[in-house]
């Protein structure tokens, strides 16, 4: 069942959290085996940033991602960069608050991408009342979406991976980005 | 008791150096090693070790040093730029016989090339980087929980053999999350061998297996360390032929003549393999998921995966290839352990090279390639 999920953005948008969590809700709480690569610039913010998890139900020797099943693009630049690694019939997720759909809709009618708007960003500015969690609400989206992980896991593996007193508002922001996708 | 843990595999390096006893760090800041002294930094004082983040790697390695003789175990962590500075020390360490671990996160090469991309660029480095004769010890971890094993092997051989020890990662193992499992019943502590306070003690005696128990500063012995040719004593004794040929003589052996206790291999599909791949750290992951499929299309092809780059595994990798007609090595550069296999081997094998340097992994497909192109040529 090997699925490579790769999800991409802005260094500062917590892309690589995201997939520790996902990778971590994976292996630690669902009883699959994940590894978590990453790639940045030598930017701290504003540079390209590119996080990949690899899940699968058995022992995953290669830990790259060679072509994704799921793409999560939170920029625009992030979209253009990545679409065209996305498998046939995959999946891409976005956030229509910092990525346009349109200038890949020919790559998506191709290869027959289904196409998931998520708007992370504005939720978490208006449901939360903190931008920087838009990445968590991204991970509710794609538990919901995807199935990758199941809820709890994703659940334990947030409380277990965000700074400590932050729990409560990043389940809210989890619970608002699963709401997004129902 | 055993501990799940979804981590870097630069945590896990820096958890199995606490485990195996290490409590002092010197070092200084180097993508992709980073992580091995922000864990230390954190964790160290937690159980009564130290952390020093110095001027420069010149400086750290001595640090480690004079901390390995003050008694406590001791290591650094660095890339390729950094290595390249801490040579001179390093030496230092070989010839004053003082334990301590390296762990060398490698990047993109040569000078400070690509930080946050892997490459495998610094493995004769770690055979040849500092001048004159000697033999290290290097361990390549290929997973976040072998780094963590790996981490301990290494300090328990820096021990056992009085030599600094490499541990040499890439980019991908550095960085990389997975999950691991810390088992207390599989951890196993070589504690320092330390002498008994005698009239006749000699720290740098030539005993039969080449190790002496070494003392620290403070209790009570009368030592001297230089890294000039020293006498049993650690007295400079320079320009005696005898006394320089004797002492490096028994540095080399003390690793040579132990090379299949040190050296290991974890290895494959290798009795009937018309092809063996050979290869080491990161890569190797890759190279065993091409294995995998080209035996499912009926391709006899097997693989070896070397442990303990230095010293080579010489004998288990003789006896793993004597019926194959091809070896492939696969590393991240332009070919370096390849020249190591093509001298061992190349009386009774093919030796051929996939190198690849840019950052990225090598991918299963172009292993298979590789494969394709030396059996069906």
């Amino acid at each position: 069942m090997r699925k490579e999920i790769r999800i991409c953005g802005f260094g500062g948008q917590g892309i690589i959290l995201a997939g520790i969590i996902l990778g971590k809700a994976a292996s630690l709480f669902d009883e699959n085996e994940a590894v978590q690569t990453q790639s940045y610039g030598p930017e701290a913010r504003g540079g390209a940033s590119k996080c990949e998890v690899v899940i699968d139900n058995k022992l995953i020797e290669y830990p790259k991602v060679l072509s994704p099943d799921i793409l999560v693009a939170m920029s625009n630049e992030a979209l253009l960069k990545y679409i065209g690694d996305l498998k046939d019939n995959g999946t891409l997720i976005v956030d229509p608050g910092t990525t346009d759909i349109n200038e890949v809709r020919d790559f998506i009618d191709e290869h027959n991408i289904d196409v998931y708007e998520a708007p992370a960003t504005m939720t978490a500015i208006n449901d939360i009342g903190l931008k920087i969690v838009a990445n968590i609400v991204m991970v509710g989206a794609i538990t919901k979406i995807t199935k990758v992980i199941s809820k709890e896991a994703a659940m334990k593996a947030i409380e277990a991976s965000v700074p400590k007193g932050t729990e409560e508002k990043n389940i809210k922001a989890f619970e608002a980005g699963y709401a997004l996708a129902e | 008791m055993s501990e799940e843990l979804f981590i870097q595999g630069n945590e896990a390096c820096a958890k199995g150096a606490i485990a195996a006893g290490c409590r002092f760090f010197a070092g200084y800041p180097i993508t992709p090693s980073t992580e091995i002294a922000e864990t230390l930094a954190r964790e160290l004082p937690k159980v009564g070790g130290s952390f020093v983040q110095m001027e420069d790697e010149i400086a750290s390695m001595g640090a480690i040093i004079g901390a390995s003789w003050g008694g406590t175990k001791s290591m650094t962590a660095t890339s390729g730029p950094g290595l390249s500075l801490m040579q001179e020390n390093i030496g230092y360490a070989f010839i004053t016989e003082t334990p301590l671990v390296i762990a060398d996160v490698q990047r993109g090469s040569p000078s400070t090339a690509q930080p946050t991309m892997g490459a495998q660029g610094d493995m004769m480095q770690a055979r040849w980087g500092s001048h004159g004769d000697y033999e290290p010890i290097a361990l390549a971890p290929a997973s976040v929980e072998e780094f963590f094993y790996f981490t301990i092997k290494a300090f328990n051989l820096a021990e056992q053999y009085r030599v600094p020890v490499f541990l040499m990662a890439d980019e991908t193992m550095g960085h990389m999350r997975e999950k691991m499992v810390i088992d207390e019943d599989k951890i196993d502590i070589v504690p320092r061998k330390r002498p008994e306070l005698t009239d006749d003690y000699l720290p740098f005696k030539h005993v039969e297996d080449g190790t002496t128990p070494m003392p620290a500063f403070g209790d009570g012995f009368k030592v001297h360390i230089t890294g000039l040719t020293h006498d049993e004593r650690g007295y400079p004794d320079t320009n005696n032929p005898e006394t320089h040929s004797k002492l490096v003589t028994r540095l080399c052996n003390k690793i040579l003549n132990n090379r299949n206790e040190i050296s290991s291999v974890f290895t494959q599909f290798c009795d009937d393999a018309d092809t063996v791949v050979i290869s080491y750290g990161s890569p190797i992951r890759a190279v065993i998921e091409a294995v995998l499929k080209v035996r499912k299309e009926g391709r006899k092809v097997g693989y070896i995966k070397v442990d303990t780059p230095w010293p080579f595994p010489n004998e288990q990798v003789l006896e793993l290839t004597e019926g194959a007609k091809n070896v492939i090595v696969v590393e991240m550069n332009l070919g370096q352990m390849y020249y190591e296999v093509d001298r061992l081997l190349k009386q009774q094998n093919n030796v051929h090279l996939l190198g690849k340097i840019g950052g990225m992994l090598p991918t299963p497909d172009e292993i298979i390639s590789k494969i394709k192109e030396v059996e069906d040529k």
